[in-house]
This record gives C-alpha cells, structure tokens and sequence, in this order.
C-alpha cells in the first residue's frame, strides 16, 4: 500500500514537472535567475546523496580513513573522471576499486 | 526562435498534408527508426544502470512488481536510484516524493528548452513528449532539432522522438527485469560492491558541472551539509543540504553576474564568463 502510494506520487511530481511547460506551450516562461538556479539542482541533490554514502557507510559516524574501501574507491572514480570525462569508465574503474580495496582491506 | 508558423493552423496531420509537410506512412516509420538508432549509444549507457536498479531493488526494500512498476510509471532513473537509498534507509513515502520533485527539477530545463520546438503539435504528443523527457531523450532530440531545417520539425519531429523514447522506455523496463532476476538468482551480489555503483555513477555525473566557482562552492556547501545533517529524522538531510547548495551556488552566480556587469571582473575563469553570457 505504501508502495503503491510512494510510486503514484512519484510518477506524478515527474510528470508534472516534465509537462508543466510542454503543456502551457510557450504562454509561461522562467526569469533568468530561476534558470541559472535550476543549473544547480543536478550537482547539489547528487553530492548531497554521495557524501554520507561514502562517509558514513555504517550508519555509524563519519569514517575518514583508509579502512573505508568506499572513501578510497571514490578517490579512484574522481581521479579516473576528471581525467577520462567518460561517465561509463569512471563507473567500472569505480566498481572495480571498490571490490578490489573491500577485498585487499 | 522565431515563430515561423502559426501553431493553430499547422497542429492537425490534415492540413500539414496541404502544406506538403506532411508525412506518408513509410516516411514517419523512417523516422521512428531514426530516432531510435540515434539513440541506441545512451541505451548502451543506460543498460548497466537498468540492470544495477533492479539488482538493488529487492534488498532496498521494494518488491519485484513495485521495482517494475516504478520503471514503467516514473521513468527517471536517478530519482529511481534515490527511492531505493531512501527505502532502504527506512524512509517514509511523503518524503521520498518530496525529494524526486527536487531531483528531478532539472527536467524543467529540458522543457524549457524544447518548448518552441513543440507547441504546435496536439496535447496527446506533447505529454507524450514529457513522459519520456529524460536526460538521454533531451540529448537526443536537442542536438537533432540543432541540426534540422523547419519541415522536419514540422512534421517529423514527433516521430523521431517516439522512436528515441520506445526504445529507451522499452530498454529501461527490460534492464529492470533483468536486474531482479538476477538479483534473485545471486542475492550474493550484494557483496560484489554494486551497492557502490550508485556513488561512482553519481560522482561521473557531477564532475562534468565543476567548471565554474559558483558550482564549485555548491558542491561544497551540499557535501558538507549532508554530513552535518546525517542524523535529522526522515533523511531530511538530503533535501536541507540541497536546497542550501542551490541557494549559496545561485547567491554567488549572481553576485559574480553583477560585478562582471559593473567592472572587468578580476581572476575570473573564462568558463564563469562564457556561463554567464549563456545564461543572459
């Protein structure tokens, strides 16, 4: 039941959000300032969501340190991202550092 | 863009067929299958995502047939990721909801840029249009529309687009099922470090936006926000420490703007500059 309410909602904020300018075609436009700020939504909502999942992996303080195979693995995905600017690449080198400290550690 | 066309007059396939921009059956097939072989490197892309959502579903705590019907209804793949971390850290639906619609505002922007380009088609095709809107669709129809003349916006769009949104709808749905058979196959997986997947596709779609300072400080105030907020009741962390983020980037987006309209702006990065010319 809560299933099926957290999917409706879901599937209605998304389509509305995709629709709203679609369905009004053009009679309703943002401000530039709005915009500029919609730029910052993708970044801001992904690290916000990336950091306590490296940081805090048990729930349980924040772990900064090298027994945190995490921590190290996202050390690896940034490096290989900032040099080969391909999404895919930085994925498996990511998950592949990952096993690979998580089984080393 | 200027309107070349006016939009009450050239929406139903009838008279498009008297203005020669109509399309024959065979043309308007040939354009679905445009679509979707324009499409098929993010498919490529997206099939690893797909599959990883299912494979995650299970132990986050949705079930097989609430995994499947969240592909089929929501279709967006990060705020879909985002629902299982918050399920399985035991998160209430409300909340959830609350915080697909600021994952997936971005898509706002997409519409934006689109709008032109589709309001003279009829309501079925423009919300069929904003179903399928997702960050691949966009790129897709967006660089085609750059490189096309008025007729095939006219006429073909449309179905250049269906074709591009079948295939990864039909993509996404299948990569879904797999991933739970999979993940009922090996519920081992878990420890392969697909859990980590999430991060490591996340951290490769953030690092392209770090080219500007204003983006810079936004990821900065979103980390550390989110460390400092871990503990706040229902994962309200996630959206406080966004919602901040957003303020402090655009706060000093603008501050930058405005004194790059007063003065020559001073150590400034050309890539700040050209972002802000873009975005006037």
């Amino acid at each position: 039941m809560t299933e099926i309410l957290m999917i409706t909602g879901m599937a209605a904020v998304t389509f509305a959000i995709r629709y709203i300018l679609l369905a009004s075609a053009g009679h309703f436009s943002f401000p530039g300032w709005a915009k500029a700020g919609l730029n910052f939504v993708p970044p801001a909502v992904l690290t916000a969501i990336i950091f306590p999942a490296i940081l805090i992996p048990n729930n349980n303080g924040i772990e900064f340190n090298i027994e945190n195979p995490a921590l190290l693995a996202a050390i690896v995905a940034v490096i290989t991202g900032l040099v080969r600017k391909d999404l895919l690449t930085t994925i498996i080198v990511g998950m592949f550092a990952f096993g690979l400290f998580k089984w080393l550690l | 863009m200027t309107n070349l066309h006016d939009p009450g007059t050239c929406s139903s396939p009838e008279i498009l067929a008297n203005t020669g921009t109509s399309q024959s059956c065979p043309n308007r097939l040939k354009e679905v299958f445009a679509g979707s072989r324009a499409t098929i490197p993010m498919i490529v892309g997206a099939i690893p995502f797909g599959i990883i959502f299912g494979t995650l579903a299970e132990q986050s705590g949705l079930s097989p047939l609430g995994a499947i019907a969240m592909s089929v209804f929501v279709f967006a793949g990060s705020s879909q990721f985002i629902a299982l971390g918050l399920l399985s850290a035991g998160t209430g639906p409300l909340i959830i909801i609350a915080t697909t619609f600021i994952v997936n505002l971005r898509h706002l922007l997409y519409s934006a840029a689109i709008v032109d380009d589709v309001k003279h088609l009829p309501g079925f095709w423009r919300a069929l249009i904003a179903f399928g809107l997702t960050d691949e669709s966009f790129a897709i129809l967006a660089d085609k529309i750059r490189k096309s003349d008025e007729n095939w916006r006219l006429g073909s769009l449309q179905w250049f687009y269906l074709g591009s949104f079948l295939a990864m709808y039909c993509n996404w749905i299948l990569c879904t099922v797999i991933g739970i058979t999979l993940g009922e196959l090996f519920p081992q997986m878990n420890s392969w470090g697909l859990d980590f997947a999430m991060s490591a596709t996340f951290i490769g779609m953030v690092l392209p936006y770090l080219t500007t300072r204003p983006m810079l400080a936004c990821v900065l105030v979103a980390g550390a926000m989110s460390l400092g907020t871990a503990d706040l009741p229902h994962q309200l962390g996630l959206m406080v420490s966004a919602i901040s983020a957003i303020a402090v980037g655009l706060s000093f987006h603008l501050a930058c703007r405005r004194k790059e309209k007063t003065a020559v702006p001073e150590g400034m990065s050309t890539e700040d500059i050209k972002t802000n010319e873009e975005n006037k």
